[in-house]
């Protein structure tokens, strides 16, 4: 079967391809974020830390030629962010929620004003494996051109949901994600937990900010984020704070974003901008549906703000 | 009388010689000398403030006694932390679980070890956990998150908790005040005999004699902050007790007036709703509270008492059925509920029907301040109004512009009391109305409820103490699994039956 003949097959195959590219951020970001809330705060500031990711990514990368260098450089910043978002919301009375949205407006500030400098240079690409090496079809070895970080992204949503059932760490911060006083009782200090666990989750978004700036898109501008940290929030919550949960709802999130250009490309062109909203439609859709009035979020970690 | 030191099985006697907290110029404790002989269960009995948490809280190591000496298996020790009193094999069971609510039994069990490795082999942590619990003359379900357990087998967990962590002399702050009666005599009977075989040694606080009676052996009463009295469980009487608890004969709960009730006030058919979770339901086929009798609804908490309430109170949808005040369709409006005197005094009041930053007095008019459709509002005319209740009923607050958050349980729950007692009161829905009071304030509380009932208000009381029920129903109904399962007359409810009933046995 040669290219031309996959006709409408192309589409799932764009979306699936698709879905793996742009569901990297998200799948780090929701990682990051699940992390995070399992201890019983919210970061809102992870859109601010992504897009900072981003930029000291390629800035790194573009400067040492090392890509991989930038993947660290970025998961160091967005621990700084974490660090300083924990550190607040360890003081008496302040709310994490609105820490995070000034730090998410302070993050993209920051990065808007360092980037500046590196909106024309050509800094060095992630490295892609090739999973398609088996068939004939390029179009399928294509789309099974997975970027490593997305690998690796899949690998840590399983050894994070090890480490919540099986390590001392993961236990103590699903101890204090149920509330200060049991952790308490424990002899556990939940500020402790909590910034380091904030920290981890900022390290894990900087990462997918490392992967839009040197993977896909693949260059760095101010437009380079369009709300990934804001969704990869509803998207943890739409999985249930499980990891495992996270890789296939960001999968799925992915999918939703890819399906626009997927339609393109076999010359689908009608309301392409309505397809473009797909992601966000499906965050909403799913929000709505998964809330009711009547009954609590099951597995929502209950010292987390909106249980409180 | 010499203490042998620690029973055979390692158990250790404790003893406080002359123990003295001050707090500033408060003395919360003083020269109270107290002693427990090993393997046995010692009942620790006084009013709220009277010293028993200050007490506990010196032998744990939370705080440090301003004078005075701990012996801890006969030898004199130096606690300064709740480390060196698990050391010493020390350990608390409190009256909030600190359970963690959405890890199941084992995980609960090993992350409170101070020695949880930090990969843990569930396999063989499993193994161990099981050869404990078959050493143990109870268990607990391992896989289930807490949080779904009932609170007699969290309670269970507790105290296996301890023994799992080598704990040898246990405290227990009013381990059954969350349990039936049916949990609570299970409970304390394993307690009992766990100190009778000499494994542990028990310093229970309590507030009810008749698990003094049935369970303990030696009993201290403390009043503010000193030593009142004490002697063998078997030698004292509740009256004697009482009167040392509180200084003065205690006061008689209100008889029934014997009078029959009156024409229907609440009416309900066939409410169905969705609990909590949104797994179970409740289904309520018929329920009836006529003028001038209190129904009592008993039930272990978490079988649907709290989605009727507010399915009555219109927080919680209905998913089918009929409720009618007066013989009227009642939607649980604001209007309604003036029109047909319905009052509420929902389960911990300062959460559900105060707002604990408002004042005391605005607190008190919330259901009059609108009155006659006024715009302005006049604080002084709300300060007038409330002034003469915070009077009557008593309630304590530095003034009554306070925020009501400021008051003791106690109080705000007399503040919602004044408020929902106050004018036209034709129906009265309650809630645990003494969940959390002490013995003086309890019986305040249930004379109010019971002469609102005399007034001729039809009252829903639901309660998880079957004695409070038994104290003050006409009527007893028990609540199971969401719905009805049993209704008496309470002059002839049985209180074995019923306690099968809230077990859900039939």
């Amino acid at each position: 079967m040669s290219g031309e003949e996959l006709g409408l097959w192309g589409v799932p195959l764009a979306i699936l391809a698709g879905a793996i590219r742009v569901s990297t951020p998200f799948l780090f970001v929701a990682l990051g974020e699940c992390l995070t809330e399992r201890s019983g705060r919210i970061n809102l500031g992870l859109e601010g830390t992504l897009i900072f990711g981003a930029m000291t990514a390629y800035a790194v990368a573009y400067e040492t030629g090392s890509p991989w260098l930038g993947v660290g450089a970025a998961a160091f910043a967005g621990a700084g962010f974490g660090l300083v978002h924990g550190a607040i919301c360890g003081l008496r009375g302040v709310n994490d929620i609105a820490i995070g949205i000034a730090l998410m407006l302070l993050g993209m500030g920051l990065a808007f004003f360092f980037g500046k400098a590196y909106v024309q240079p050509v800094a060095p690409q992630l490295p892609a494996v090739p999973l398609g090496f088996w068939s004939d079809i390029p179009q399928v070895r294509a789309a099974l051109e997975v970027n490593a970080l997305f690998i690796l992204g899949a690998i840590l949503a399983v050894v994070m949901a090890w480490m919540f059932r099986a390590t001392r760490a993961g236990l103590i911060v699903r101890v204090v994600g149920d509330g200060a006083e049991p952790a308490r009782a424990l002899g556990v200090d939940p500020l402790r937990v909590r910034t380091l666990a904030t920290m981890a989750g900022g390290a894990l978004s900087g990462v997918g900010g490392a992967h839009l700036s040197l993977y896909y898109p693949g260059s760095w501008n101010e437009g380079i984020s369009s709300g990934q940290g804001l969704m990869a929030v509803a998207l943890v919550i739409f999985a249930r704070w499980s990891p495992v949960n996270c890789f296939w709802a960001a999968l799925l999130f992915g999918g939703a974003g890819a399906l626009g250009p997927a339609l393109q490309s076999v010359g689908v062109t009608e309301g392409r901008h309505l397809f473009g909203a797909a992601p966000y439609l499906l965050t909403l859709g799913l929000l709505i549906a998964a809330s009711s009035p009547a009954r609590s979020l099951a597995g929502a970690p209950a010292a987390l703000g909106f249980n409180r | 009388m010499t203490l042998a030191a620690a029973t055979q099985l390692g158990a250790p006697g404790l003893e406080t010689v002359g123990l003295t907290m001050r707090f500033g110029a408060f003395t919360a404790l003083e020269d109270v000398s107290l002693r427990v002989a090993p393997g046995t269960v010692h009942a620790l009995l006084g009013e709220n403030g009277a010293g028993k948490s200050t007490l506990v809280k010196c032998v744990m190591g939370v705080q440090r006694p301003s004078a005075g000496q701990i012996m801890v298996g006969g030898r004199e020790v130096e606690i300064g932390s709740p480390r060196d009193a698990h050391a010493l094999g020390l350990g608390m069971v409190y009256q909030h679980f600190t359970l963690v609510p959405s890890l199941n039994a084992a995980e609960n069990l090993v992350i409170a070890r101070a020695d949880a490795p930090s990969v843990i082999d569930w396999g063989k942590e499993r193994e161990a956990l099981e050869a404990f619990m078959d050493r143990m003359p109870f268990r607990a379900p391992l896989e289930t998150p807490v949080g779904r357990l009932a609170a007699g087998e969290r309670q269970r967990l507790e105290i296996l908790k301890q023994l799992y962590l080598g704990r040898r002399f246990l405290i227990l702050d009013e381990p059954t005040s969350v349990l039936t009666q049916a949990e609570a005599d299970e409970a304390l009977g394993y307690i009992r005999a766990l100190a009778a075989e000499g494994r542990i040694t028990v310093l229970m606080i309590t507030h009810k004699f008749r698990e003094v009676d049935a369970f303990c052996d030696e009993v201290t009463v403390l009043r503010r902050g000193r030593h009142a009295g004490g002697g063998r469980a078997a030698d004292l009487s509740h009256e004697a007790m009482a009167e040392m608890m509180i200084g003065a004969p205690p006061a008689r709960p209100p008889a029934r007036t014997g009078r029959t009730p009156g024409a229907a006030a609440l009416s309900v058919e066939g409410v169905r709703a969705r609990d909590r979770s949104g797994l179970k339901s409740i289904d309520i086929s018929a329920l009836e509270v006529r003028a001038g009798e209190i129904v009592g609804i008993a039930g272990i908490s978490g079988n649907g008492q709290m989605e009727l309430v507010e399915a009555l109170a219109g927080q919680r949808p209905k998913e089918a059925g009929r409720v009618a005040v007066m013989g009227a369709p009642f939607g649980a409006t604001r209007g309604e509920a003036s029109a047909h005197g319905v009052r509420w005094l929902p389960e911990e009041p300062l959460r559900n029907a105060c707002a604990p930053g408002m004042s005391v007095a605005e607190n008190v008019a919330f259901r009059a301040f609108d009155e006659g459709g006024r715009f302005w509002l006049s604080p002084s005319r709300l300060r007038r109004a409330a002034e003469p209740l915070v009077k009557a009923f008593n309630v304590k607050c530095a003034s009554i512009d306070a925020p009501i958050s400021t008051l003791s349980g106690g109080n705000v729950q007399r503040a919602a009391l004044a408020r929902e007692l106050t004018g036209d009161v034709r129906l009265l829905i309650c809630a645990n109305p003494c969940f959390g009071l002490d013995f003086g304030a309890a019986g305040e509380i249930r004379a109010r409820i019971a002469a609102a009932r005399d007034a001729g208000a039809a009252v829903l009381l639901i309660s998880e103490d079957l004695d409070e029920i038994l104290d003050l129903a006409d009527r007893v109904l028990v609540m199971s699994e969401g719905r009805i399962a049993y209704e008496a007359a309470a002059a002839a409810a049985d209180r074995a039956e019923i306690g099968r009933r809230m077990a859900g046995k039939h």
